[in-house]
């Protein structure tokens, strides 16, 4: 057999067949809702007399526009009230499990697919949300979709699609003191680029990629659609079969060791050709923090904002003056001092147990600064409750820190969590577009240790000094 | 759902021709609270009205021959960034039929022609030319998109040739409905599961609930 990539390996398992076109119907295995992108695909099904073809593969959450309040109910934020009901109604009325508001699974889509044993190695996970590349972390493949593409799985459990070209990116050398994956993947873009992957599955092997443990790992992946990626993965080995033990949904007994053989086989062939080979060295790289309104306009935290005045080419330079001006920001100047107004640490990218733990370390025994807002989002009720069993809890409330109620909050800012106009927030997510985090909203992606540094600091500020 | 075939679009060509415009850029994340969202009006919303929910006159579609375009002359990647499928809802609602641009990100694209809206791929310097006869064209100016023969016919009345795949182009212009496509192949998907439930059967088989 020729040799094939992890990719090739798991996408030619799930094809059903090749179309005229040339694109590929690939069969579905775990199809994930949230209530923001659903209704309208239910709707559409609905209207065409259909159903849904495989509800027993099919589960849902509310996460992106639930209210956040530590003591949340169904009356907390009213505006989300319509979709929340609306995506219950829909999980009722087609026999789809949901895990709701009030569920102890509920949580953020991407975090909880991984947690509850719904995404395994070798799967192919769809979901209408672009971060749904998550999933890569455990080796699957986990393809965001728009509510056109949900409503045709819900009809058929598969998707069309053209094939995507490889790409492989490797992360050579140690990282350093405080950096962490959210610092190995914000380098990538910042040398990379956020459009080098388009139209290519991506992935990502290196001595730093294999050293991550399995959560960091989703952290990388999840962040593949920055770099215009569909969808990245990383090979699943010893430390993937152990995350996926005992997970609620993971199999058991026979199939358990049936499935687990079967995903030690799932690995790139050494002789494997990839369309694209892209490699950087991460040994020398600092943690990481963006300044602009893309995620390829970052920097060390212990550089200068770039200055335009260097830039030879002029669209390149009038981008560059438009997102220090939006940013706030004086050219050449250390991006480390820059005060603070909101730390946010959530989002499905660093909310998962292992990121708090982080946090909190470093939170502990340290203040928040005075007039500083700071949030802490679990990702999912069980990393909260988990989170709470071991005290992370009274760290973050001792340290001044909010500690919040499971869901999107932030990252995304369509429930009531909102950063006001021109406030300056330092956020564990993925996306620092102009107002994406409220109108004016002036956002900087990092690590959760940096986040926290910032928190305690009041300004930006090199994590690698606190510890 | 089968879609009105796509005809020949006649009308103004608004440029905006900003690298990576995202889809956030292009629908706020306010206009995703609720499923009847005035989505033609949130297009753009945060470039186009001010705080206080103003139209900024500066912004290109609150321009007279503009506020009627069906078609948007854009930088490269558009479309980057969240998965959301209003974007591409909201163009629509907005009028605009086309949109041409160097390169689209994946998700976006895919969102474009599930829902009859074009997203024709045109070299730069034809983006470009096309932008200056935008700007100079008066408002009867009218661009016109022949999706048959692939071109863009400037009100000069140059012709600018761009690019889309061919069974994504027959399948707007006859206004094919996807998941009927799909369903035609039902036996052999279900063949699939059958074969596959051999090959995996934790994959349709939960082990603790089994
Ligand atoms: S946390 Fe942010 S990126 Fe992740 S699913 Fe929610 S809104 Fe999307």
């Amino acid at each position: 057999m020729a040799a094939e990539t992890l990719f090739g390996k798991i996408w030619e398992s799930h094809r059903i067949r090749s179309l005229d076109d040339g694109r590929d119907l690939i069969f579905v295995d775990r199809h994930l809702l949230q209530e923001t992108t659903s209704a309208a695909a239910f709707d559409g099904l609905v209207q065409d007399g259909r159903h849904v073809a495989a509800p027993e593969l099919t589960f849902a959450t509310q996460d992106h526009i639930v209210s956040t309040e530590p003591a949340r109910s169904l009356a907390s934020n009213p505006g989300g009230r319509e979709l929340i009901d609306l995506m219950r109604r829909n999980a009722g009325n087609h026999g789809i499990a949901m895990f709701g508001l009030d569920d102890p699974r509920q949580g953020i889509v991407h975090v909880i697919g991984p947690e509850l044993g719904l995404v395994m190695p070798g799967t192919v996970v769809a979901c209408g949300d672009s971060h749904t590349s998550t999933a890569g972390g455990l080796g699957a493949l986990g393809i965001g979709v728009g509510t056109s593409e949900v409503e045709h799985v819900l009809a058929t459990q598969t998707l069309v699609l053209p094939r995507p070209r490889t790409l492989r990116m490797r992360f050579d050398g140690q990282p350093g003191n405080g950096v962490t994956a959210k610092d190995l993947v914000l380098h990538a873009l910042g040398r990379f680029g956020i459009a080098i992957g388009t139209g290519h599955a991506i992935e990502y092997t290196g001595a730093a990629i294999r050293a991550l443990p399995v959560e960091a790992r989703l952290t990388i992946c999840n962040m593949s659609i920055e770099f215009g990626g569909r969808l990245g993965l990383i090979a699943p080995d010893d430390a993937t079969v152990a995350y996926v033990h005992d997970r609620p949904f993971a199999p058991t007994g026979r199939l358990w060791d049936q499935a687990t053989a079967y995903w030690r086989t799932l690995r790139t062939d050494d002789e494997a050709v990839f369309d694209r080979e892209l490699s950087l060295d991460v040994s020398k790289a600092a943690p990481q923090i963006t300044w602009g309104t893309t995620q390829q306009d970052v920097i060390g935290v212990d550089q200068a904002i770039p200055d335009p005045a260097t830039i030879a080419d002029l669209a390149a330079r009038q981008r560059m003056e438009a997102a220090i001006g939006y940013m706030g920001l004086t050219p050449g100047c250390p991006i480390e001092g820059l005060p603070v107004d909101v730390v946010f640490i959530g989002s499905c990218t660093n909310a998962r147990l292992s990121d708090l733990e982080v946090a909190a370390a470093i939170a502990r025994g340290r203040r928040v600064a005075p007039g500083l807002r700071a949030l802490v989002v679990p990702g999912s009720s069980a990393v909260k409750r988990e989170a709470e069993a071991r005290g992370l809890d009274r760290i973050f409330a001792e340290a001044g820190f909010e500690w919040r109620s499971a869901g999107c909050s932030m990252c995304v800012s369509i429930n009531e969590d909102i950063v006001p106009a021109g406030a300056r927030c330092v956020a564990t997510s993925n996306r620092n577009f102009e107002n994406r985090q409220g109108p004016r909203s002036r956002t900087h992606l990092a690590s959760p240790a940096m986040a926290v540094a910032a928190a305690v600091s009041g300004a930006i500020a090199d994590v690698r000094r606190l510890a | 759902m089968k879609r009105a075939p796509f005809e020949v679009v006649s009308g103004p060509a608004a440029p905006l021709p900003h690298v990576n415009i995202n889809t956030d850029a292009i629908i706020p994340a306010p206009y995703l609270r609720s499923a009847s969202a005035d989505l033609g009006a949130g297009l753009f919303a945060r470039w186009r009205y001010d705080d206080a929910g103003r139209e900024n006159p500066d912004f290109v579609l609150n321009r007279p021959p503009f506020r009627s375009a069906r078609i948007l002359l854009a930088g490269e990647n558009f479309g980057c960034g969240s998965s959301r499928e209003a974007a591409a809802w909201a163009l629509v609602r907005f009028g605009i039929r086309c949109v041409f641009a160097p390169a689209f990100a994946d998700i976006f694209y895919e969102n474009a022609f599930r829902n009859g809206l074009l997203a024709a791929l045109m070299p730069q310097e034809s983006i470009d030319y096309a932008v200056a006869c935008a700007e100079t064209a008066q408002s009867e100016g009218h661009f016109t998109v022949n999706l048959a023969e692939r071109a863009l016919r400037c009100p000069d009345g140059r012709h600018l040739a761009f690019d889309v795949p061919a069974f994504r182009a027959d399948a707007l212009l006859r206004g094919d409905d996807d998941i009927a496509a799909t369903l035609e192949y039902a036996d052999e998907i279900a063949t699939f599961r059958a074969r596959d439930a051999l090959i995996r059967p934790w994959i349709q088989t939960f082990g603790n609930l089994a």
